[in-house]
């Protein structure tokens, strides 16, 4: 048989790691980032308190990255995280708020509001075949306006929310340990990420996610029941994206039905930075908390250093194309 | 009878055999009453001009095609698989031209997809964990005896793989699950000289551990080194069975395209 007696360069062992370990760019660019803005910022960039605050600050994205991630490893996209996220806070706030539930069952009915969203998405794309792309951009848009008319626009006040019903905000809640503080929303998010990057790589379901986003019609002769597949990740989906929308109350403290609208793009944005390929099949969990981590430093950095917030944006955009080709180089190892 | 060879000298008892297998798409008749049989430890080649129906026989018993009449019987009884998965339960495992492999997934991953093994106790039980030692010695041990071990890493992606070696992957996986009945389609079609001599002993290794083989291929210098038999499709059905050791090459060649009419069937 044809073997490889090439003498492996410098360059060819490194596209050779990173297909292996892809998380690894991602990682590499965050301590870099990490490493210069400590330089530029100066000793408190550093301090536990700074980065503790860029993870609470990336939970809500975290969170909804780490759901993003499930489906895009799937070749597929949600774009309706966002709705699903706000809509299910709104649920968990007006159950409780104006129907008088016990705000623990009124939790529950949100996280199953998030959990039908995700099983919507899932059986239109499973079985009606419907592009993932054109079946959320669909119901981002009913479950945003279920949103907005279910909650009448009503905000529903931190205040009200302390007094009655503090569970809502139980991912807000916080703890010191060695002068960093960690709510819970972080403990969760990286609870999450750890445990699906457990079953992504560990479990039989896992192996079959990227099967089922690296080429559909072998998984299927294989026999991997790809619609199975594919309605458990976008119902799980939902359903993370709806624990979202719980660390969200916790985060800002209100419900309001217009909040967490860049969850969409932020999330798409950590997962593609994380080196998650847009096609399916390729890339880690963890690289997505990279991903969402990345944007959390620059963005805490670029404002510690007094500039202008559009340079973020700027910044982010050209990680998202630089991160995108690294993908597509990574891939050549293949030919 | 319009067949030279009802059945090799080794056994008179077919594995699996098909009778009066029709399907039609529209007013397309794909498999018209179409009979096929198997005979064990054989390897029977299937061959047969473009659109003459082998691909859709070789999909009904590989179960991706459900046939609209006819019975298939799988060591004597009869089997009605509804997808590819049953058949493969029953024991008959199909590699596909396309090879059905996740390319960027492990040789291990890969043999395995389906039907993984998790590991015992609670490990397997609660956290569904994978029994990756096991699964990946298995599948070193798979390909050792076929002689495929030039890979050195189980765990390296497939899509790293040449082409040939990806072949003897997918040989491997359906040799290590396809207890009855193996089908190769066109193992060779993309492959180089060199590697589809190798391709071809593996073939012949396999039946060598006694498991009948159906190859559906193209490539008539292939058919002619390996097959026992060889099935000759025409126009939706076995036109006849030929001894490639009693016929040449131009004779399948006109048998399959119509040019030549078998001796029976001038007769009948």
């Amino acid at each position: 048989m044809a073997e490889f007696h090439e003498k492996p360069t410098l360059l060819r062992r490194m596209q050779h790691a990173l297909h292996v370990t892809p998380s690894l760019v991602p990682l590499i660019v965050l301590l870099a980032a990490i490493a210069l803005f400590a330089l530029l910022v100066g000793g408190r960039f550093f301090s536990a308190g700074s980065q503790s605050l860029v993870l609470q600050q990336v939970q809500i994205v975290g969170i909804v990255a780490a759901a993003q991630t499930l489906v895009i490893l799937t070749a597929g996209i949600d774009l309706s995280v966002g709705a699903i996220m706000v809509l299910s806070s709104v649920v968990m706030g007006q159950f409780t708020f104006r129907y008088g539930l016990p705000p623990e069952l009124a939790v529950l009915c949100g996280l199953l509001v998030g959990l039908g969203c995700g099983l919507i998405n899932g059986l239109l794309v499973a079985y009606m075949k419907l592009p993932p792309f054109i079946v959320t951009l669909g119901t981002w848009q009913v479950f945003l306006a279920t949103n907005f008319l279910f909650s009448r626009n009503e905000t529903i006040r931190a205040q009200d929310i302390e007094a009655q019903a503090p569970i809502l905000q139980f991912f807000g809640q916080s703890f010191r340990l060695g002068g960093a503080t960690f709510t819970y929303g972080v403990v969760f998010m990286l609870i999450l990420v750890l445990g699906l990057a457990y079953a992504l790589r560990h479990t039989a379901w896992g192996r079959h996610v990227y099967a089922v986003g690296d080429d559909p019609d072998a998984a299927q002769l294989s026999g991997v029941n790809t619609k199975r597949v594919l309605i458990s990740v976008y119902t799980l989906s939902g359903l993370i994206c709806a624990f979202a929308g719980w660390a969200l109350i916790g985060r800002i403290g209100s419900v309001s039905p217009t909040s967490g609208q860049e969850a969409n793009i932020q999330s798409i944005t950590a997962v593609v930075i994380g080196g998650i390929s847009l096609f399916g099949g390729r890339g880690s969990i963890l690289g997505a908390l990279f991903g969402a981590l990345i944007v959390g430093v620059v963005s805490l950095g670029l404002r510690m250093m007094g500039t202008d917030p559009q340079w973020t944006y700027f910044f982010i955009g050209v990680l998202i194309i630089v991160a995108v080709l690294v993908d597509q180089w990574i891939r050549k190892v293949a030919s | 009878m319009p067949l030279d060879m009802q059945s090799p000298s080794s056994s008179r008892e077919p594995i699996l055999t098909a009778r009066g297998l029709t399907k039609r798409y529209g007013k397309v008749v794909a498999l018209d009453r179409c009979d096929f049989d198997l005979y064990p430890g054989e390897i029977l080649a299937v061959i047969g001009d473009n659109g003459a129906g082998k691909s859709t026989l070789i999909k009904a018993i590989s179960g991706a095609v459900i046939p609209d009449e006819g019975e298939i019987r799988l060591e004597g009884r009869p089997v009605h698989f509804r997808n590819p998965t049953e058949a493969r339960e029953a024991g008959i495992e199909t590699v596909y031209q396309t090879l059905a492999m996740s390319p960027a997934l492990s040789i291990a991953d890969n043999m395995f997809m389906g039907r993984e093994l998790r590991k015992p106790g609670l490990m397997g039980r609660l956290f569904r964990q994978l029994d990756r030692p096991r699964m990946e010695a298995f599948a070193r041990e798979k390909l050792s005896e076929l002689g495929l071990m030039t890979i050195q890493n189980i765990n390296q992606a497939v899509e790293t793989l040449s082409g040939g070696q990806r072949q003897g992957v997918a040989v491997a996986r359906a040799a290590a699950f396809g207890s009855k009945v193996i089908i190769l389609d066109e193992p060779t079609a993309a492959l180089g000289v060199k590697e589809s001599r190798r391709v071809l002993e593996l073939i012949l290794d396999v039946k060598a551990r006694g498991i009948p083989i159906i190859l559906i291929s193209h490539n008539m210098p292939h058919v002619f080194e390996v097959a026992d038999r060889i099935h000759v499709h025409r126009l939706g059905r076995r036109l006849c069975v030929i001894d490639p050791k009693a016929h040449t090459m131009s004779d399948a060649v006109a048998y399959m395209t119509g040019a030549k009419v078998p001796e029976e069937m001038k007769a009948a």
